[in-house]
């Protein structure tokens, strides 16, 4: 079992003409997403790697009946890619794109309110359902599918927790990446309820970094309803206060969103918490006593 | 990105906001003359990228042209140091000249992103004059949200909510709303991240202005503001980041001494916090991107070193996309191009990782290698503090 994303998910990828575009959709291809169609507008009526790109996201869902999309278009361009895809009906909405301004994401959050999209991202490197079904950037090769949820504020990050699990035996049942900027879709409450539920996922890594309260929300959410242990690692102990640590949103603000805070309210919601990065996997191993 | 007080004004000013009639002026003869124009009674301001100044000394009142130019002579020039600039300062190229006003109360207005809510939010209190943290922390009764729906904007009722709620005078209110809608056009208008007056204040004579202003933008947004970028003032930046920026790299400078270099924010937050944990003390964030290639890494690379507390570097490498083998012939180009006298360890993983660790081992260079996150770390550590 799984989250979000399976084999019978039909993926179109927004901006499949550029040079990210289609190097991430032949590797999700290769993976064996069911990579169905592309939307570049002015190419339509054209393909790639024998995908048919279409102009409108519309006529791509009416030609294809893709349920799911991934946006690599630029920053300029994410807000309108985003509404797009939400005005077609497609379901989950992936935006990979880093550096949308927050302006332009308020307003696409709005314009989500009574529709039945959800948003993942942006800034974000995708989800992937090990074995199954990858959207987006991550690298597929270190992924198994196990029973192991993932979710993360984080790209890179987020990678080296897995490749820990896999190392130590643990398959993942999905690996979802939330992203790094302030104003985004999917929270972590969200995924961690779809995890709770997926009789896949027997217990769930949860990746955060400084900069907002998401992370104590989480706490808050997982303390009242989560059934399934949860091993948690927060970076950014050592960031200095008022500055932006890469990601728009990792910043501490007012003396608001450290690592600290998080680290707190984190463990007194029963989290077991990774002293350090390099111990994620052995982390999740004690959780369920397999050490 | 920052910009100044003057500057900040100006924009607000563009947008109705009533502010202070005031000069710009880099030099004493400037300072007298702006002062002459205003009457001679003014207040001289101190334009640097932080806070605390009127604390710091950095804002003084003046009776006349001679008494402003004799102030002035304090700040001009000097290193002002205030809670927000570190020990070191900041030397003041400008100060803005302005005229002296009669203050009846001093209010807090701000606007800023509510994450939680994904709206700007307005933020009032009737503590102005205060950092407004400091207001949240003791009196959190004191201050006063409205959120904005970004589809309609700041609406007048909500305006009329705070102004009641802060106190102000009933023939005053129609101007507190005027000015909290002009705030919220420019934030919105010029992509702000943040944007705040502090005091806004009421004068005897009845009237609403912004005493002090402070602006931040969304840096993602500065493709599409043009004149706001035009703002910028790289005095007030950081030079290793100035030039990390031209090359899309995401550099801040920190107070340790080992250099690292790493793919992606979050796990250039976990390399630091990593370096910690084994007792070492990181020199800087560094982000190289995901799509980091040989030039860019080399780029890093001089960045890194050009800071001259640098004792040792590491090199954490989590190549998804990015192939391990480029990026090791890139490490050994750019080590071999700078002559690099201090301890290198690179962990890489991902593609073509036995390559990558291959050509580290045969260019002969004193490079060590590590496996893990924690090695690397444990090594660079022992290695600097050899």
């Amino acid at each position: 079992m799984s989250i979000l994303v399976n084999k019978q998910t039909r993926v179109l990828t927004q901006g499949i003409t550029g040079a990210t575009g289609q190097f991430h959709t032949k590797a999700c291809k290769e993976y064996g997403t069911q990579m169905v169609a592309g939307v570049t507008p002015g190419k339509g009526g054209t393909s790639f790697e024998s995908i048919p790109i279409f102009d409108t996201v519309s006529g791509a869902v009416a030609g294809t009946a893709a349920n799911a999309t991934v946006i690599y278009v630029p920053p300029p361009f994410a807000a309108d890619a985003i509404m797009e895809a939400a005005d077609a009906g497609i379901s989950l909405i992936i935006c990979i794109t880093e550096g949308v301004p927050v302006r332009d994401m308020i307003r696409v959050k709005r314009y989500l309110e009574g529709r039945k999209s959800q948003l993942l991202g942006p800034n974000c490197p995708g989800v992937i359902t090990p074995g199954a079904c990858k959207i987006g950037i991550m690298p597929g090769h270190i992924h198994r599918p196990g029973s192991i949820g993932v979710v993360s504020r984080s790209g890179t990050l987020t990678y080296e927790a897995v490749d820990q699990l896999t190392r130590l035996g643990m398959g993942q049942s999905s690996c979802v990446g939330i992203g790094g900027d302030p104003v985004h879709g999917f929270e972590f409450v969200d995924v961690l309820d779809l995890f709770n539920r997926d009789s896949g996922t027997e217990a769930v890594v949860m990746i955060g970094e400084i900069g907002g309260s998401a992370e104590e929300e989480a706490a808050g959410w997982i303390k009242a309803n989560m059934k399934k242990p949860v091993v948690g690692f927060i970076a950014g102990q050592t960031a200095p206060p008022g500055k932006r640590m890469g990601h728009a949103g990792a910043i501490i603000s007012g003396g608001k969103g450290t690592a600290r805070e998080k680290i707190e309210a984190m463990k007194s919601a029963g989290i077991r918490m990774a002293s350090s990065p390099a111990l994620i996997g052995r982390t999740m191993q004690e959780a369920l006593g397999k050490l | 990105m920052n910009i100044h007080e003057y500057q900040a004004k100006e924009i607000l000013k563009r947008y109705g906001v009533p502010v202070p009639v005031g000069r710009v002026a880099s030099t004493l003869p400037e300072v007298k003359a702006a002062a002459a124009e205003l009457g001679g009674r003014c207040v001289v301001k101190a334009q640097i990228h932080a806070g605390g100044r009127g604390k710091a000394g950095g804002v003084k009142l003046a009776s006349s042209p001679e008494d402003a130019v004799e102030k002035a002579a304090e700040i001009l020039g000097k290193n002002l140091v205030t809670h927000q600039t570190g020990p070191e300062g900041r030397q003041v190229s400008r100060v803005l000249v302005e005229q002296g006003v009669n203050i009846e109360r001093e209010l807090y207005l701000g606007m800023v992103l509510d994450r939680a809510q994904s709206r700007v939010t307005t933020i009032c209190s009737s503590e102005g004059g205060v950092e407004i943290e400091e207001v949240a922390a003791k009196h959190p009764e004191k201050i006063l949200k409205e959120a904005i729906d970004p589809a309609v904007g700041l609406q007048p009722f909500q305006c009329r909510r705070l102004a009641f709620a802060l106190g102000v005078p009933q023939e005053t209110v129609g101007k507190m709303v005027a000015m909290m809608q002009a705030l919220y056009r420019a934030f919105d208008e010029c992509d702000c991240s943040i944007a705040e007056i502090n005091p806004l204040i009421l004068t005897k004579e009845g009237q609403v202005m912004a005493l002090d202003a402070k602006m931040n933008f969304d840096s993602n947004a500065l493709f599409r503001q043009k004149d706001i970028l035009a703002l910028r003032d790289l005095n007030e930046e950081d030079p290793r980041e100035i030039e990390a920026s031209k090359y899309e790299l995401s550099y801040i400078s920190l107070d340790g001494n080992i250099g690292c270099m790493v793919n992606g924010a979050g796990l250039a937050m976990a390399t630091m916090d990593i370096i910690k944990l084994c007792g070492g003390e990181p020199a800087n964030f560094l982000d190289v991107g995901g799509g980091a290639n040989k030039e860019r890494v080399a780029q890093a690379f001089k960045i890194l070193l050009s800071d001259v507390r640098v004792r040792g570097v590491l090199i954490n490498i989590f190549g998804g996309i990015m192939r391990c083998d480029v990026l090791a012939q890139g490490v050994v180009d750019a080590a071999r191009e700078l002559s690099i006298k201090v301890p290198l360890v690179v962990r890489m993983q991902g593609t073509n990782v036995e390559l990558g660790r291959k050509i580290l081992s045969d260019s002969g260079l004193p490079i060590i290698s590590a496996e893990t996150m924690a090695e690397a770390a444990e090594k660079i550590v022992q290695a600097v503090n050899r």
